[in-house]
């Protein structure tokens, strides 16, 4: 699972997700929720980028919105150059449970996308060798390399996270889409998970959007920072965070690493606080 | 090297058959109920060893007609279950119908089935399919109605599409409901096959203690009913067992 990824006719700038003033309300039982009004989202190729917000913002949509499982009633979202119609084969996704398949172990739950999503599809059973090798691999690169005959409840919660990290790399995405992956763990887990998750990014480089609560997990992971609003989400900041790479847990304690934590915590805060007069 | 809980497992049920057995004794020998009453159990056991050639005979007309009808149950109740299950519509358009048919008690039907397919076999065939077909489909529909859409949406966002969610997910998620029901569905298509040969047949178990009751051997009658006892304890055992073996990880062993 060496990943040369196509360095022809990749320029840097390219766009690879683009939301158009993308609006969606949700109907459930004859309410009517506004979800997301009129975002704007630019994401390059290879960047990483974090959504970060108060829950019920609508972060989750974004993300679904982007994988095809929902699609905008107002405005348009573009992946890869066309605009999405339904589910993507070029993006992988972890959701904040790990969602694995009780049934299945952890290489079976890992294998998973490759008996669904082609070409791997039809070359699974005559390769299924190889697949099975590249899969030992990518969970010897999360050290579950010891897991993968193990079922998901004879896994910790952090370790389902990463064979659930795993599921959604297996296929080589060229979008990764992480659903607030670590916000059920506990503060060490997912301190842990951080460096996981940049070392396999380091690794391969492709483009993620990881949706998440967590400031300083954004700011840690990131090479850009949107900040979104309260419902009806809206994108109201951007950061760009230069901090050079790979970027260290004690990385998070440097005064610029705080002075940016605090900038882009004000600007929530002054959201908020808009957000809270509008409402009276 | 059995562990305790396993001991216990195998110990405790045979300790209270055995209690049961010795009660059952001395209520009759204290009471000095007569045998056309009450058989002690050593007089049905006398019973079955005097008559276990007829017994066997029987018991194997009776094993044949429930799996019989029971395998039907099982193809017949998980294609539909799966269909309920798979589709709200067909569901809605059933469901009614399915709890109607189920409350019919099943010895009503049995004289339609012997006009029209006459005594015997077929009949108890029949009888075991359609009291033992239902909570198959339930139990595998309730399965796959009560999917989790995180995991549907883990196929989704992979481009699965509906029968691909189906077998993936849907299949082996209702195994467990499955063999569940299984298990209890395997005892009802005794009584099925049993109410069937008490009314309408001249072979089986159920006619057996028919006869005998008719003659009043009733500790050929209770020996009946022990051998009805005994194979539907075997049958639900074995399906145990086949539950355990393919869907382990639903009981985290």
């Amino acid at each position: 699972m060496r990943h040369g990824r196509p360095a022809t006719g990749n320029d840097p700038g390219e766009c690879v997700v683009e939301f158009k003033g993308v609006s969606l309300r949700y109907a459930y039982r004859g309410k009517s929720t506004h979800a997301l009004d009129g975002v704007d989202l630019a994401v390059r190729r290879g960047e990483f980028v974090a959504v970060v917000g108060p829950s019920g913002c609508g972060k989750t949509t974004l993300l679904k919105l982007i994988s095809g499982l929902l699609l905008p009633a107002q405005g348009e979202v573009v992946v890869g150059g066309g605009p999405v119609r339904g589910p993507l084969k070029v993006v992988g996704m972890a959701f904040q449970n790990p969602t694995l398949l009780p049934w299945r172990t952890t290489l079976g739950n890992v294998l998973l996308p490759l008996e669904i999503v082609e070409p791997h599809r039809t070359r699974y059973r005559r390769d299924r060798c190889s697949y099975v090798e590249a899969a030992q691999q990518l969970l010897h690169s999360v050290r579950l390399e010891g897991f993968a005959d193990r079922h998901p409840w004879q896994l910790s919660g952090g370790m389902q996270q990463r064979a659930s990290l795993c599921r959604a790399l297996v296929h080589e995405p060229e979008i990764l889409l992480l659903d607030e992956p670590f916000g059920a763990l506990d503060a060490f887990t997912r301190e842990e998970l951080w460096l996981v998750l940049q070392d396999l990014w380091l690794a391969r480089r492709c483009t993620v959007i990881l949706v998440t609560h967590d400031l300083r997990e954004a700011i840690f992971l990131a090479d850009t920072v949107y900040v979104m609003s309260k419902r009806p989400g809206r994108i109201v900041s951007q950061t760009e965070v230069g901090f050079s790479r790979p970027r260290t847990l004690e990385g998070c304690f440097t005064p610029e690493f705080l002075e940016m934590f605090r900038a882009i915590r004000k600007q929530i805060g002054d959201v908020r606080d808009a957000m809270g007069k509008e409402d009276v | 090297m059995i562990s305790r809980g396993k001991l216990y497992a195998c110990v405790l049920p045979a300790f209270a058959v055995v209690a049961l057995f010795l009660m059952w004794e001395l209520v009759v020998l204290l009471f000095k109920l007569p045998r056309y009453i009450l058989p002690a159990p050593t007089a049905v056991w006398a019973s079955l060893v005097k008559w276990h050639a007829a017994i066997w005979f029987h018991a194997v007309q009776t094993l044949y007609t429930t799996l019989v009808g029971f395998g039907v149950a099982v193809a017949f109740g998980l294609v539909l279950g799966w269909l309920v299950g798979y589709s709200a519509l067909v569901y809605k358009a059933l469901y009614p119908l399915l709890i109607g048919f189920n409350s019919i008690p099943k010895v009503a039907i049995v004289p339609v089935l012997v006009i029209w397919f006459g005594i015997g076999t077929v009949p108890a065939v029949l009888t075991a399919f359609l009291i033992s077909f239902f909570p198959i489909v339930v139990n595998v529909a309730t399965g796959l109605a009560t999917l989790e859409p995180e995991l549907q949406d883990v196929l989704r966002s992979l481009g699965a599409g509906r029968f691909q969610i189906f077998r993936k997910v849907g299949l082996p998620r209702t195994l467990p409901y499955f063999f569940a029901s299984l298990k209890v569905a395997v005892t009802l298509a005794f009584v099925g096959s049993v109410i069937s040969e008490t009314v309408a047949s001249n072979r089986g178990v159920g006619y057996l203690m028919i006869a005998a009751s008719s003659r009043f051997d009733v500790p050929l009658v209770f020996a009946g009913l022990l051998v009805i006892a005994g194979l539907g304890v075997l049958l639900y055992i074995a399906f145990g067992v086949l539950e355990a073996r393919l869907t382990s990880w639903a009981y985290r062993r």
